[in-house]
C-alpha cells in the first residue's frame, strides 16, 4: 500500500495553459486534440458540401463557376477523408487503446505529439490553395493523371500536403502497433482484446502497407510535372492507367482503414446496450482479418471501365464479391448480439443500430456494383456517390458519433444531455437518408457524378437531396453544441457509465479517467 | 381559427393533388436503370434487376430480424438477456449460404461479361476521341469525321433558364448518326485527359484514355435519338460534353453518309475561295460558340488564373501569324490543344478573324483559308 501512495506523489497533472496542448505527450490530451481537430475539419468539409448541394439545387449555374465546383468536390473529399474521418479514429485510438489494454500511455508518446501536430499545418497548406492562382486542386481527390497535372500553383502544395498526411498516418499506425504489441497488461492475451483494439491493430497494418504506395504515386506525379519524367504521360511512353492501379492499390485498403475501426466501435456499443456479450468474438476477429486481406486484391473494381482484359475483369469481380462473406458475418453477429438481449436505446445505441442498417444498405449497393457488367452502367454515376456516402457517412461518421456519445462521459466525467443527443440522432438519421437515398435514383437514371449542372429531368431528386443536405449539415451544429456543453459540465457520470458496459476503461477506472491511468498494470483474468 | 386552418389544409391539398401528377412524373421517371435498346443493355438491365431483388430480399430478412428483436427484446418490456455468445452451426450457415448466393450471381454475370467482350465481326467501326470538352467521331474507312460539342441553345441556357431549353445539356451541334441492326465497334481514345463515353441506352460506358484504344460494341435495335454524356471528370466543362446518337434505318444511314462525303468536297471548295471579312466573322462566331467558348467564355474574358482572355488579350491584338500559330499548334502543357487536327481551314480562318474583331478587339484584319492551308 505504501508503495502505491509513494507512487501517487509522482503523479502529476497536465501543464497549465496553451503549452499543455503544444507540448503534451499524454495519450488523452493527444486524443482530445485529434478529436477536436477532426470535428473542425468535419465542419469545414461540410461547408464545402453545402456549396456543392447549393449549386445542384436546380439546373443551370447559379452559385459558383464549374471550375470552383470541381475544387469543392475535390477539397471536400480530401478534407473529409484525411481531415475528419481518419483523425477521428486516431483520436479514438489514442484515448481508448491504452485504457482498454491496461497500458499507462501509448508506446511512443513524443512521436504521438508530432504525428498530431503535422496535421494542422498540412491542412492549412491544403486550404491555402483555395486562394492561389488557378485555385485549389480540381481534378478529384483521386488525382487521376493527366488531369491533375493541369492544376495551377496549387499542385506542389497538394503533393506536399499529401506527403505530410501520409507521414502523420504512418507514425500514428506505428504507435498503435507498438502499443498493442508491447504494452498489454498481464493476462490481456490477443484473443481477449476488445474488438476495437483488434480492428485498429489490423487497420494500423493496412496504413503502414499502403500509405507509402500513395506517397510513391504522388511523387511520380510531382516528377512528371516538374522534372520531365513520363510515368503517366502516354506521349512520353508512360501509362495513365498505371496511376489508377497504384492509386487504388492504396485507395481500396484506405476505405477499409476508414471502416474497420468503426466495426470495433459498434462491436463495443451493441453488447453494452443489449446487456449481452458480443456474439462470435473470434469470428469477428477472423472476419476483420479476411476483409483486410481481401482489400489488397480487389482494387481494380474502381476501374472496371478502363478497358482491362476479360480475365482481369473476372478476377476482380469474383474477389470483390467475396468481400460480402466476411462483411455478412459481421452484420449477422451484430444482429445475433441484439437477439434475446435486454435492449435500451440511448444515443450511442441508436447511432450503432443506424450504423448496422445503413452500412448494410451501402454494403448491398456495393455488392451490386461488384457485378462488372452492371458496374459499366453504375460507374462514375450518382449511384456510386450514394453508395460510398452510405458507407462513409452513415458508416464511419455515425460510428464516430456513437463513440463520442458512448465514451464522452468516461472522458469528461459528465453525462451529455440525453434528450439533445436523441434529437441530434433523429435529425441526422432522417436527413442523411433524404440526402443520399435519392442519389441512388439519380445515378441509375443516368446522372454522372462530379458535374456542376445537369439535365432538367434530374431536378426533382436533386432538390430533395439538397434539402436533406442542408438539414443534415445544420443538425451537426447541434452536435458541436452537445460536445461543448458536455465538456463544460452536466450530470456526473458513474464509473461504469452504462449499466451493461464492460472493459477495463469502465470497470477499473473512475469517470473522468485520471490524467495518468494504469501506472500499475491491472490484472486481467 | 380552426376553420381557417381546415380551409388552408383543403386548399393546399387540392393544389398538391393537381401538382402531384406532373410533379410525381418527374420523380418516377428517374428511379431506375434504363432498359435501353441493345442486346447488351437488356442483359445488363436483367442482371441489375436480379441483383437488386436479391439485395432487397436479404435486406428485408436482416432488417426484419433486427426490427423484431428491437421490438421484443427490450428492457422496458422486461426482457432478460440470454447468455449465449456463439453458435458454430449458425456461423457456418451464414458463411456458406451467402457464398452460394454469390456463386448464383457470378454465373449470369460471367456470361454477360463474356458476351460484352466479343467485339469481333463488326459491320462498321467508329473511332471516338475525347477532347476537352467535345467528342470527335471518325467513321473508319469512310473518310468522314467531325467534332461534336454542346449545342448553342444549351450553352446559352446555363446562365438563363434551363427549363426552356430542349434536351438541356444533352444536346449537341452534330449528332453521331448510326444505322440500326448493324454490329458497330467503337474504338475509344482521348487526346488530352481521361474522358468516358457513355450512352445509358446502349448499356455500357468505356473510358477514353490518351495512349490507349478501348473497344466496345453495340447493335442498336430501334431508330431513335439516344443521349448520354462524358462520365469521367475531365476538367472545368466535364458536365458540358454530351453524347448524342441518332440511330436511323440502313438506307437513311447510307444517304446521310453520302451527304457527309459531299460536304467534305464542298468544304474543300470553300477553302479555296476568297472570303469576305464579314462572312468570315459570321462563320467565326458560330465556330467560337461551340469550340472556344468552354474556356474563353462568351464574352471572351476567359477565367482569370485558368484560361486567358482573348478580349483585349495580347495574341488577338498582336501579329496575325502568332495568332495563327497558337490556334494551329496549341500551347504545350495547357488545355489549349493543337486545333489544326480538329478544325478545317475555313473554321480556323473564320474563328481567328472573329476573335481579332469581336468585343473590344479591333485588329481590323482578316485571314483567309488559303493562309491556313499554307501554314499546315
Amino acid at each position: 500500500m505504501s508503495e502505491a501512495v509513494a507512487h501517487d506523489d509522482h503523479d502529476h497533472g497536465p501543464e497549465k495553459g496553451l503549452m499543455r496542448w503544444v507540448r503534451t505527450t499524454n495519450h488523452k490530451d493527444i486524443g482530445t486534440l485529434y478529436l477536436l481537430f477532426s470535428l473542425a475539419m468535419f465542419m469545414f468539409g461540410g461547408a464545402m458540401a453545402m456549396v456543392i448541394r447549393m449549386e445542384l439545387f436546380q439546373p443551370g449555374l447559379q452559385v459558383v463557376d464549374p471550375h470552383f465546383f470541381n475544387q469543392m468536390t475535390t477539397m471536400h473529399a480530401l478534407v473529409m477523408v484525411f481531415g475528419a474521418v481518419m483523425p477521428a479514429f486516431v483520436g479514438l485510438a489514442n484515448w481508448l487503446i491504452p485504457m482498454m489494454i491496461g497500458a499507462p500511455d501509448m508506446a511512443l508518446p513524443r512521436m504521438n505529439n508530432w504525428s498530431f501536430w503535422i496535421l494542422p499545418f498540412a491542412f492549412t497548406m491544403l486550404a491555402s490553395t483555395l486562394f492561389m492562382d488557378g485555385g485549389a486542386p480540381a481534378g478529384g481527390w483521386t488525382m487521376y493523371a493527366p488531369l491533375v497535372l493541369q492544376t495551377g500553383d496549387a499542385f506542389p502544395f497538394l503533393i506536399f500536403a499529401v506527403h505530410l498526411l501520409g507521414i502523420s498516418s504512418v507514425m500514428g499506425a506505428i504507435n498503435v502497433v507498438a502499443t498493442i504489441m508491447n504494452m498489454r497488461a498481464p493476462g490481456m492475451t490477443l484473443m481477449k482484446m476488445p474488438l476495437f483494439v483488434w480492428t485498429w491493430f489490423i487497420t494500423a497494418y493496412l496504413l503502414i502497407a499502403v500509405m507509402p504506395v500513395f506517397a510513391g504515386a504522388v511523387t511520380m506525379l510531382l516528377t512528371d510535372k516538374f522534372f520531365g519524367t513520363s510515368f503517366f504521360n502516354a506521349a512520353g511512353g508512360g501509362d495513365p492507367v498505371m496511376f489508377q492501379h497504384i492509386f487504388w492499390f492504396f485507395g481500396h485498403p484506405e476505405v477499409y482503414i476508414m471502416i474497420l475501426p468503426a466495426f470495433g466501435v459498434v462491436s463495443a456499443i451493441i453488447p453494452t446496450f443489449a446487456r449481452k456479450p458480443l456474439f462470435g468474438y473470434s469470428s469477428m476477429v477472423y472476419a476483420t482479418a479476411s476483409i483486410a486481406f481481401l482489400s489488397f486484391i480487389v482494387w481494380a473494381h474502381h476501374m472496371f471501365t478502363v478497358g482491362m482484359p476479360l480475365a482481369g475483369e473476372l478476377f476482380f469481380m469474383y474477389a470483390t464479391m467475396m468481400i460480402a462473406v466476411p462483411t455478412g458475418v459481421k452484420v449477422f453477429n451484430w444482429v445475433s448480439t441484439m437477439w434475446k438481449g435486454s435492449m435500451t436505446f440511448e444515443t450511442p445505441m441508436l447511432f450503432s443500430i443506424a450504423f448496422v442498417v445503413l452500412f448494410t444498405v451501402g454494403g448491398l449497393s456495393g455488392l451490386m456494383m461488384s457485378i462488372t457488367p452492371v458496374d459499366f452502367q453504375y460507374h462514375d454515376t450518382y449511384f456510386i456517390v450514394a453508395h460510398f456516402h452510405y458507407t462513409l457517412v452513415t458508416g464511419s461518421v455515425f460510428s464516430i458519433m456513437a463513440a463520442a456519445y458512448y465514451w464522452m462521459p468516461k472522458w469528461t466525467g459528465n453525462m451529455y444531455n440525453e434528450k439533445l443527443g436523441k434529437i441530434h440522432f433523429w435529425l441526422s438519421a432522417i436527413f442523411v437518408n433524404v440526402l443520399f437515398f435519392p442519389q441512388h435514383f439519380l445515378g441509375l437514371a443516368g446522372m454522372p457524378r462530379r458535374i456542376p449542372d445537369y439535365s432538367v429531368q434530374f431536378t426533382d431528386w436533386n432538390m430533395v437531396s439538397s434539402i436533406g443536405g442542408f438539414g443534415f449539415g445544420l443538425s451537426q451544429l447541434l452536435f458541436c453544441y452537445i460536445v461543448y456543453a458536455t465538456i463544460r459540465g452536466g450530470e456526473k457520470a458513474t464509473d461504469q457509465v452504462w449499466e451493461g458496459a464492460t472493459g477495463l476503461e469502465f470497470e477499473q477506472l473512475p469517470s473522468p479517467a485520471p490524467y495518468h491511468s494504469f501506472n500499475t498494470a491491472p490484472e486481467v483474468k | 381559427m380552426l376553420r381557417k386552418i381546415n380551409k388552408l389544409i383543403a386548399a393546399v391539398s387540392l393544389g398538391m393533388a393537381a401538382g402531384m401528377q406532373s410533379a410525381m412524373a418527374g420523380f418516377m421517371d428517374t428511379l431506375n436503370l434504363r432498359e435501353g435498346v441493345t442486346p447488351i443493355s437488356h442483359a445488363v438491365y436483367d442482371l441489375h434487376m436480379l441483383i437488386l431483388w436479391v439485395c432487397v430480399v436479404i435486406g428485408v430478412i436482416v432488417f426484419g430480424v433486427m426490427a423484431y428483436s428491437m421490438f421484443a427484446h427490450r428492457k422496458s418490456k422486461g426482457a432478460v438477456p440470454a447468455e449465449f455468445h456463439e453458435s458454430t452451426k449458425m456461423e457456418i450457415v451464414w458463411t456458406i449460404v451467402p457464398f452460394l448466393i454469390l456463386v448464383g450471381l457470378a454465373i449470369p454475370a460471367t456470361k454477360t461479361l463474356v458476351f460484352m467482350a466479343d467485339t469481333t465481326e463488326s459491320d462498321l467501326e467508329i473511332k471516338i476521341t475525347g477532347h476537352q470538352w467535345k467528342w470527335e467521331y471518325e467513321y473508319l474507312g469512310e473518310d468522314v469525321s467531325f467534332i461534336s460539342s454542346l449545342s448553342e441553345s444549351s450553352r446559352k441556357g446555363i446562365y438563363a433558364d434551363p427549363n426552356t431549353v430542349d434536351n438541356y445539356l444533352l444536346d449537341v451541334d452534330r449528332e453521331l448518326v448510326l444505322p440500326v441492326g448493324k454490329k458497330i465497334r467503337f474504338l475509344i481514345t482521348a487526346s488530352d485527359v481521361l474522358h468516358a463515353w457513355w450512352v445509358p441506352d446502349l448499356g455500357q460506358k468505356q473510358d477514353a484514355i490518351p495512349g490507349f484504344i478501348n473497344e466496345m460494341w453495340t447493335v442498336i435495335e430501334k431508330p431513335g435519338v439516344y443521349r448520354g454524356q462524358c462520365a469521367e471528370l475531365c476538367g472545368r466543362d466535364h458536365g458540358f460534353m454530351p453524347v448524342v446518337v441518332r440511330a436511323v434505318s440502313e438506307e437513311e444511314y447510307a444517304s446521310w453518309l453520302a451527304e457527309q462525303k459531299g460536304a467534305s468536297v464542298e468544304m474543300a471548295a470553300a477553302a479555296d475561295k476568297v472570303w469576305t471579312a464579314d462572312d468570315l466573322y459570321a462563320k467565326g462566331e458560330e465556330v467560337y460558340n461551340t469550340q472556344c467558348v468552354g474556356c474563353h467564355q462568351l464574352n471572351g474574358m476567359g477565367i482569370p488564373g485558368t484560361f486567358p482572355a482573348i478580349n483585349g488579350g495580347p495574341v488577338a491584338n498582336g501579329a496575325v501569324s502568332d495568332h495563327l500559330n497558337l490556334v494551329m499548334n496549341g500551347r504545350a502543357g495547357t488545355a489549349m490543344v493543337a486545333f489544326k487536327d480538329q478544325m478545317s481551314d475555313v473554321d480556323i480562318a473564320a474563328v481567328i478573324t472573329f476573335q481579332r474583331n469581336a468585343w473590344d478587339n479591333r485588329a481590323g484584319d482578316a485571314i483567309q483559308p488559303a493562309d491556313v492551308k499554307a501554314a499546315r
